[in-house]
């Protein structure tokens, strides 16, 4: 694998955010920057799912943005096939937005509400310069990889009058329209019925093995994570916690915090064993990271050094890295 | 039974005309169990158990059935018993309930209310019961002057948790409880509800789309699709060995942290609208196992002593199960 280059290549990646809200809703002890995201390093080879996973706020979606050139941030460097993406022109910036998409969680940000579905569907290609004799095949093909029944029925609708799975997988068109090689999934189907969802994920499947794309997908759902991505990345407040072959993380984690999240989720086993989680009470709060390892206020197996150090990678299997001071070797 | 509904039928006038969200739904909780109500967004859920305690929309009502509490019928037994039942014998936290505290007043003053109010305690014992409430369900009692805006998601919903247990009731219905939360704090809450659960003895209906937080928690389970209460019965068996295609069709779309290598097989299709829906079983439009006898509506009946279905093909379910585990069988 060491010889592949890489698709996109993250080192020390931050986004900080100025706070100005109300001075009297302020909790104790936060400051008024908002660690949105950072110091993240990440690596992301060619035809790989990347699953984001970690709880609400712990700064995946800021991830997904900065990883598409939708924000800017405060710090560090993303090299996109080799591009450095804070250097890159207005035409490398217009090849950009095609070759790398963002999938939406709510179809309805993504979709104009005034628009047709087939309208939706245009655009990008039309913004994209695409010749017209081409949008209807590509519409079609972008169709059929979606498994959208009775597409030539619905394309007329507006957003509101086809039902919500109907609606992703429109979304996920609209992605996949411009023949993408990376795509950002966030929440994918976090909006969707049981029922619904697994087709989509079935979808997302097939599209990364048939078209070769590159993903990463945002969830805060480990099951879904494990379907359909082979890597996982846990952050926890900004940074990585740690990062592995899907299996190893969910079936070996090694960080404390990945070790609560798994326990965690439950499962549709009834006789699953109800198991004390090896967490301690609080939330982390972005406003008021600790020093040291992030983690180390709730972290059952927290030390002095803890407080002191900010934690550094350590690989304990090929391409499983851990960001703990218990791994030190 | 602690709460038996019967024929339980509920309409909503809507300007596109009347709309049944529950029809002819027999649910039966028992003392000190449980109970899980699944089934996909708009099956009728929030409606089946807003209207246990009484309190329904607008343009809602009940059109036909009972509601038995402790042997009682409510539809029947007029406004007033109902309302006296409210709090002191059957809570409820609203789906969203992390958002139903009022912004501008402390948490504890409208725990106090309740209280006062609604108990009838004097306001030194309400603070007294509004501090062991809050302990009961795992926040310091000094949070009590704290704004909502001031807790977590997870702390407004154990909060949400501890006004309904204010008066000891019976019975607490949660709607949704840990939907919108992560999952650590959503076991934190689903162990504190069991937890309750066991140390009060009370009787809980946990409606949740989630099968995993089902057999996380409940005892038994009831699944609803599009109004209609189509299988029921303990966790084990409908999870284990559901009989409804419905059932075996949700088990089989839900993705288990426990078992990655499983293709997970959706239901095609979308559930009917419920201002026109099929004359017959309401699922035959996405069912792949439809017979001629499915243009007729089932009856619920039962498998055994404890576990009922509404499906012609109850007494083929092995056979089923088997087919419905393939992808290929609801591509039909
Ligand atoms: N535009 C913004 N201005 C200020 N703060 C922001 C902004 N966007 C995000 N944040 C903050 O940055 C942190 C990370 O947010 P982010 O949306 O990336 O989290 P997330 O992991 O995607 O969470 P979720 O699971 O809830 O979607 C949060 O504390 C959030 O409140
Ligand atoms: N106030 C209302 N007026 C009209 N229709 C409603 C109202 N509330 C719910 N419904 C309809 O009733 C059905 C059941 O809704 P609900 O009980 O909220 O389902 P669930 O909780 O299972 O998602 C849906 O078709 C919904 O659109
Ligand atoms: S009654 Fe018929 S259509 Fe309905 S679930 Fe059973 S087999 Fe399917
Ligand atoms: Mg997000
Ligand atoms: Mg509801």
């Amino acid at each position: 694998m060491a010889d592949v280059k890489p698709l996109v290549e993250v080192r020390g990646l931050a986004k900080h955010y100025e706070r100005r809200g109300n001075p009297f809703v302020r909790r104790r002890g936060a400051s008024d920057v908002v660690r949105a995201v950072d110091g993240v390093d990440l690596t992301i080879r060619r035809g790989e799912g990347v699953g984001l996973v970690g709880e609400s706020g712990c700064g995946k979606t800021t991830t997904g943005r900065l990883l598409l050139n939708l924000i800017e941030p405060t710090g560090g460097q993303i090299v996109y096939d080799g591009e450095d993406l804070s250097t890159m022109n207005t035409t490398q910036v217009k090849e950009f937005r095609k070759r790398a998409q963002l999938v939406f969680q709510n179809p309805f940000d993504a979709l104009n509400p005034r628009f047709t579905l087939y309208r939706s569907l245009v655009e990008p290609l039309a913004n994209a310069g695409v010749p017209e004799d081409e949008h209807e095949t590509r519409i079609l093909r972008a169709l059929e990889r979606v498994h959208l029944r009775d597409a030539e029925r619905l394309l007329d609708k507006f957003p509101h009058q086809v039902s919500g799975g109907q609606l992703q997988r429109i979304v996920l068109a609209r992605a996949l329209v411009l023949d993408p090689e990376f795509i950002v999934a966030d929440e994918p189907v976090s909006m969707l019925d049981v029922s619904v969802r697994a087709g989509i994920l079935n979808v997302l499947r097939e599209a990364k093995q048939d078209l070769g794309l590159t993903a990463v997908y945002i969830s805060h759902d480990l099951a879904l994570v494990r379907y359909v991505c082979e890597r996982t990345v846990v952050m926890y407040l900004g940074r990585v916690m740690e990062d592995g072959p899907t299996e190893d993380v969910v079936e070996r984690p090694a960080h404390p915090y990945t070790k609560a999240l798994v326990a965690a989720v439950p499962t549709p086993d009834p006789q699953q064993e109800h198991v004390a989680l090896p967490i301690l009470p609080g939330r982390p709060d972005a406003t008021a990271v600790p020093s040291g390892c992030p983690f180390r206020d709730r972290c059952p197996e927290a030390h002095a050094r803890c407080a002191e150090e900010v934690p550094a990678a350590h690989e304990i299997a090929p391409g499983h890295v851990v960001h703990c001071h218990l791994f030190e070797s | 039974m602690l709460l038996e509904t019967n024929d339980l039928t509920i309409g909503y006038r809507t300007a596109s005309g009347a709309l049944r969200a529950v029809e002819g739904v027999n649910l039966a909780i028992p003392e000190g169990e449980i109970v899980g109500l699944v089934g996909e967004s708009g099956c009728g859920k929030t409606t089946l158990a807003r209207s246990l305690i009484g309190v329904m929309a607008g343009n809602a009502s009940i059109e036909r059935g009972e509601i038995r509490f402790q042997g009682r019928d409510l539809v029947s037994s007029g406004a007033r018993y109902w309302k006296d039942r409210r709090w002191r014998d059957i809570a409820y936290i609203p789906q969203s309930a992390m958002n139903s505290l009022d912004p501008v007043y402390r948490v504890g003053d409208q725990l106090l209310e309740v209280l006062i109010r609604r108990g009838g305690m004097d306001r030194a014992k309400a603070k007294r019961r509004a501090a062991e409430l809050f302990e009961l369900v795992g926040i310091e009692a000094n949070r009590l002057r704290d704004f909502p805006h001031e807790f977590s998601g997870g702390m407004r919903q154990r909060a949400a948790i501890a006004l309904a247990l204010a008066l000891d009731p019976k019975l607490v219905i949660a709607d949704e409880p840990v939907t919108a939360l992560d999952v650590i704090v959503q076991r934190q809450i689903l162990d504190t509800l069991d937890d309750l659960q066991k140390r009060l003895g009370i009787s809980v209906l946990l409606v949740t789309h989630d099968i995993s937080v089902v057999a996380y928690v409940c005892d038994r389970v009831a699944v609803m699709y599009a109004g209609k209460l189509v299988e029921e019965g303990s966790v084990d068996t409908v999870l284990g060995s559901p009989v409804h295609p419905y059932s075996m069709g949700l088990m089989n779309a839900f993705p288990d942290l426990g078992r990655a290598s499983r293709t997970l097989v959706p239901i095609e299709g979308a559930p009917p609208d419920l201002h026109d829906p099929p004359a017959g079983c309401r699922f035959a439009p996405r069912c792949p196992f439809v017979v001629d006898a499915c243009s007729e509506p089932p009856a619920i009946e039962s498998v055994d002593e404890t576990h009922r279905a509404a499906c012609w093909r109850i007494g083929e379910a092995e056979a089923l199960r088997k087919d419905a585990s393939e992808v290929t069988t609801w591509q039909t």
